[in-house]
């Protein structure tokens, strides 16, 4: 039999990470508890660099003593250990989909939003151009339905999340219109779903907190730029 | 629905594409493959894959999947009568996904890296960033074995395909370059596994012969330093 405290699950995060954040969703939507550890992501703990030294990165979560990194890889863990509310569709097809999509907008618009926001010129011109024909793709694959998921949030619902709290923070700070609601009304209706969700609604980081952040941030990062 | 036609998109020099035959063979899947020509795309490749326009393609009846671990996990769960690709338990799955998105993400870009080097100097960088994945991955393979033949046990795997896509392409850079990456004397598990991934009856048949991949690889080098002039 494990011991008590090893089958609680602990989770070492970033308030702002949307990393840590998706897994946070995922654990409080399968009602899972756990123990939270708040991560100086300048400063690495001893805990972070044992548990995690290939990455050295948050999210990180400790189950009957053992140690699992890797947001996406998390989703899957926490649906296949905890099976009541499936995240991911049965049909292996959707599940396929699912996948898909959740590794597009991680590579497409994450990270052409995040150039978008933090440079000028013509890199930002491209990346914001990039970004807008992923959320093109969102819009196609949301027309009609309340969430990805169907119904209820589900696993796609968790990965694209982010886009929900996060992006709009980034439009505003970059002078850009990645999420415009004019030309994408299924995904703007799909923010007010998924933000609405009590147990989202109840786990975000605070917004002005995060606009200071990520102004720091993009100061920081234009100063250096400036002095190359 | 497992009884509908089954067809790849892809290319033979392709690991990407590599990875879904294995699965394939491993589940005795019969397919027909639809071999691309390098440099140019089908019509086929940009109805199915419009999103990214890349091999590999599976194309079950009137389903489409893309991107090589994702159909990798289709086959597993569609052919799901038999032995998984992921192992049971939960922990030691979620250990193979770590492992192979860290193929993806980390070993790939480090490999091309040695093609993509503009002098010596970048070169001699870029092997030492390869051996110092092979040695983080000859440990993987000590903690995911566990003693056994493969990553992922005592049959070819998900982990084992993830990596041992590869391999040809590891033994063309390692030719060309005059340098061992795996090898007995660094990575000693790798080189036993390497041997006994490429002569599993799922693999022999698709991945390509040394020097035929070398060969093919001169020619796709020469075009990206001499691209043709317009």
């Amino acid at each position: 039999m494990a011991r008590e405290e090893e089958t609680r699950v602990k989770l070492l995060g970033l308030w702002v990470s949307p990393f840590v954040r998706r897994v946070e969703w995922a654990l409080k939507l399968k009602g899972v508890s756990y123990d939270y550890v708040e991560e100086d992501i300048v400063n690495k703990s001893p805990l972070l660099l044992e548990l995690n030294p290939i990455h050295q990165k948050v999210p990180v979560m400790v189950h009957n003593g053992k140690v699992i990194c890797e947001s996406f890889v998390l989703l899957e863990y926490i649906d296949e250990t905890w099976k009541h509310r499936p995240l991911l569709p049965q049909d292996p097809y959707d599940r396929a989909t699912a996948r898909f999509w959740a590794l597009f907008v991680e590579e497409k618009l994450m990270k052409n939003a995040w150039i978008a926001i933090f440079s000028e010129g013509e890199e930002k011109e491209k990346a914001h151009k990039v970004a807008i024909e992923a959320v093109e793709r969102i819009e196609e694959q949301l027309k009609g339905k309340r969430f990805f998921g169907g119904d209820d949030i589900g696993y796609l619902d968790l990965a694209v999340g982010w886009v929900s709290h996060m992006l709009p923070v980034w439009d505003e700070m970059g002078s850009t219109n990645i999420l415009d609601p004019l030309r994408f009304p299924s995904t703007t209706s799909w923010i007010t779903n998924f933000l609405g969700h009590p147990l989202i609604r109840d786990n975000l980081p605070p917004r002005d907190r995060m606009w200071d952040y990520f102004h720091r941030k993009r100061e920081q990062i234009m100063a250096s730029r400036a002095s190359d | 629905m497992a009884g509908d036609a089954v067809k790849l998109l892809g290319a033979w020099p392709s690991p990407f594409v590599m990875r879904a035959q294995i699965a394939l063979n491993l589940k005795s899947v019969g397919y027909e493959f639809l071999e691309e020509t390098l440099g140019t795309k089908s019509q086929l490749l940009l109805q199915s894959n419009p999103v990214h326009k890349k091999i590999p393609v599976l194309i079950h009846g009137d389903k489409l999947v893309c991107e090589s671990l994702i159909i990798v996990q289709y086959i597993d769960e569609v052919w799901s009568s038999g032995p998984g690709m992921l192992p049971s338990d939960l922990y030691d799955r979620a250990t193979a996904r770590f492992w192979a998105a860290y193929i993806d993400d980390k070993w790939f870009p480090s490999l091309i890296g040695i093609a993509k080097a503009q002098d010596d100097g970048a070169k001699k960088a870029a092997i030492e960033q390869v051996s110092e994945i092979l040695a983080v991955l000859e440990d993987a393979f000590t903690k995911c074995s566990k003693g056994k033949t493969f990553f992922g046990g005592d049959r070819v795997g998900y982990l084992d395909i993830a990596f041992g896509c590869f391999l040809g392409w590891l033994r063309v850079t390692e030719k060309m370059n005059g340098v061992e990456l795996i090898s007995r004397s660094k990575t000693p598990q790798l080189a036993q596994w390497a041997e006994r991934f490429c002569a599993d009856p799922a693999v022999k048949d698709v991945m390509p012969e040394t020097d035929k991949l070398a060969e093919f690889a001169k020619v796709l080098f020469a075009k990206f330093k001499n691209p043709p002039s317009q």
